[in-house]
């Protein structure tokens, strides 16, 4: 977010990490000033103008004090607009997902350019190596400074284009692939941070749907976090509803209404948006006490529209079979023809679950063993034993 | 069908790693081990000493050899093998994606013509 002027990522992140600590040592005492972001960028660019200046000046920085009330900025940061800074965290997240940077080091860019983690904590959620996220993220902020990759939000007639790789990424946050090695505190800081990325982008996009879909995605999926268990695995339509985060479902449902009010008349409706009215649809169950099959079919026919995976085309069957019985699911996952479709668990574990419906048992265990042999992830493991099991 | 996975991986020295990047890999590999052995799958799983401390046997030119150093000098060396037994080829590509070095490294996936049970070699 400071990189902007100076196109120097460390150098910004040195004194990103400088404000944070300032922030975190005077916060608890003086309460959290009218905007937080807004203090910590401005303390942070006070530092970095300083170490321009004078390496010399590095230890004796004299950082301003917030007033005893804690309510306003400090007078020394008067003459900064904090509402301009925020722009400059837009420019380094569109930086940060450039189309020349590798797809996977966008993420753990981001990580540690806009939130200001640390190497080693990014390597961890990544389980890989700390030496070797380091210098891959090393050499994608050499790559951003030597290729010239600007910082600056993309004209209006290239921003959706670009826009895409930015919400994948702040996507690729929530979404890591935990290898089951990962502590559940690690998944779920990274959880929220996330949740954070994708709605600071959404406001400060203003008016992008996918934006706000993908806020409203993260959010509502957030949600159903006090039913997730790092030891037993529970099917989202058993998860008990009434556990579920109403806090963050209204606020995830502000968001998605907020998706459709930007929406142009006409315009299609994006991944993030489609996935996020799905959990939508789910999350009402907490309040209606019913799960809106013909609802969610109808969405799941739309995400296979927009975003044709295996993963979506699978889900698709699993929404018709809800809504229109099994039979009707299963001719779903077999006119897929995809040779990936051989080792793709989930059409597996969904194959032998609507087979047991339909009542064909043989099929069903067959299908559970295949599912089975393919789950690496144990809890999801003991359920499809369980379920297979059950067949006798 | 037992399948052995070798895992093959640029070397690393204690000092290149750090203490936490050291850590973090012996989380990830225990975590992987508990998974195997929890979904039953696991016959064995080594992680070996560097190829520095490898010693090389061979007669294959006539006279009996024995030398410091791996078989092959190159950059990635062989840093561990699992052995497991699972139903086909795919499963055992679903494990080989979940090991922590396929990160850094390369994961050999490769049928077991045969193996010694009880001192005799039995088919698979």
């Amino acid at each position: 977010m400071l990189a902007a002027s100076t196109r120097d990522i460390a150098l910004a992140e040195d004194a990103l990490a400088d404000a944070f600590e300032r922030a975190l040592r005077t916060w608890p005492e003086a309460g959290v000033p009218d905007s937080p972001e807004g203090w910590l960028l401005t303390v942070a660019r006070h530092r970095q103008s300083d170490v321009l200046g004078s390496a010399a000046r590095r230890t004796s920085v004299p950082l301003p004090d917030a007033d005893g009330s804690g309510r306003t900025l400090p007078a020394p940061l008067e003459d900064t607009d904090p509402d301009r800074i925020p722009d400059r965290r837009l420019e380094l997240l569109f930086a940060c997902a450039h189309p020349a940077l590798d797809p996977a080091i966008r993420t753990p860019l981001m990580l540690q350019a806009v939130l200001g983690f640390e190497a080693a904590e990014i390597a961890r959620a990544f389980a890989l190596p700390s030496a070797t996220m380091a210098q891959r993220l090393v050499r994608a902020k050499r790559r951003i400074k030597d290729a010239g990759i600007p910082f600056v939000v993309p004209d209006r007639s290239v921003l959706p284009a670009r826009l895409e790789p930015v919400l994948e990424a702040v996507y690729g946050c929530f979404a890591i692939d935990w290898q089951g090695s990962a502590a559940p505190t690690v998944r779920e800081s990274m959880a929220a941070e996330a949740h954070y990325l994708a709605v600071t982008l959404a406001e400060m996009l203003v008016d992008e749907p996918e934006a706000w879909g993908l806020a409203a995605l993260i959010t509502l999926s957030l949600a159903r976090t006090p039913t997730r268990s790092a030891e037993v695995y529970v099917p989202l339509d058993e998860q008990d509803a009434a556990a579920w985060s109403s806090a963050l479902i209204t606020e995830g449902e502000g968001h998605l209404r907020r998706a459709a009010e930007c929406r142009r008349d006409g315009a299609p409706l994006g991944r993030f948006e489609i996935e996020a009215a799905i959990q939508a649809a789910h999350c009402a169950r907490a309040r209606t006490g019913v799960l809106d099959s013909a609802a969610l079919r109808t969405l799941h026919e739309a995400l296979v529209v927009v975003a044709p995976t295996l993963g979506a085309r699978v889900a698709l069957a699993a929404a018709v079979a809800r809504a229109d019985g099994p039979a009707a699911g299963l001719e779903l996952l077999d006119a897929i023809d995809d040779p990936a479709l051989a080792r793709f668990q989930p059409a597996w574990a969904t194959r032998a679950a609507l087979l047991a419906e339909a009542g064909e048992h043989e099929g069903a265990r067959a299908a559970y063993a295949k599912a089975i042999s393919l789950t690496t992830d144990i809890p999801t493991r003991r359920w499809l034993e369980q379920q297979a099991a059950r067949l006798g | 069908m037992r399948y052995t996975l070798l895992l093959h991986y640029p070397e690393m020295s204690l000092d290149e790693l750090g203490e936490e990047g050291m850590a973090a890999g012996q989380e990830a590999f225990r975590s992987y081990a508990a998974a195997l052995h929890a979904a039953g799958v696991l016959i064995a799983g080594e992680v070996l000493q560097p190829s520095s401390l490898t010693t090389t046997v061979t007669a294959a030119s006539g006279t009996l050899q024995v030398q410091d150093g791996p078989f092959a000098s190159t950059k990635e060396q062989l840093g561990g093998t699992f052995v497991i037994d699972v139903p086909d080829l795919d499963a055992a590509l679903a494990w080989a994606e979940k090991a922590p070095s396929v990160q850094w490294g390369t994961v050999e996936v490769r049928p077991t013509a045969t193996h010694v049970v009880d001192g005799q070699w039995v088919e698979g």
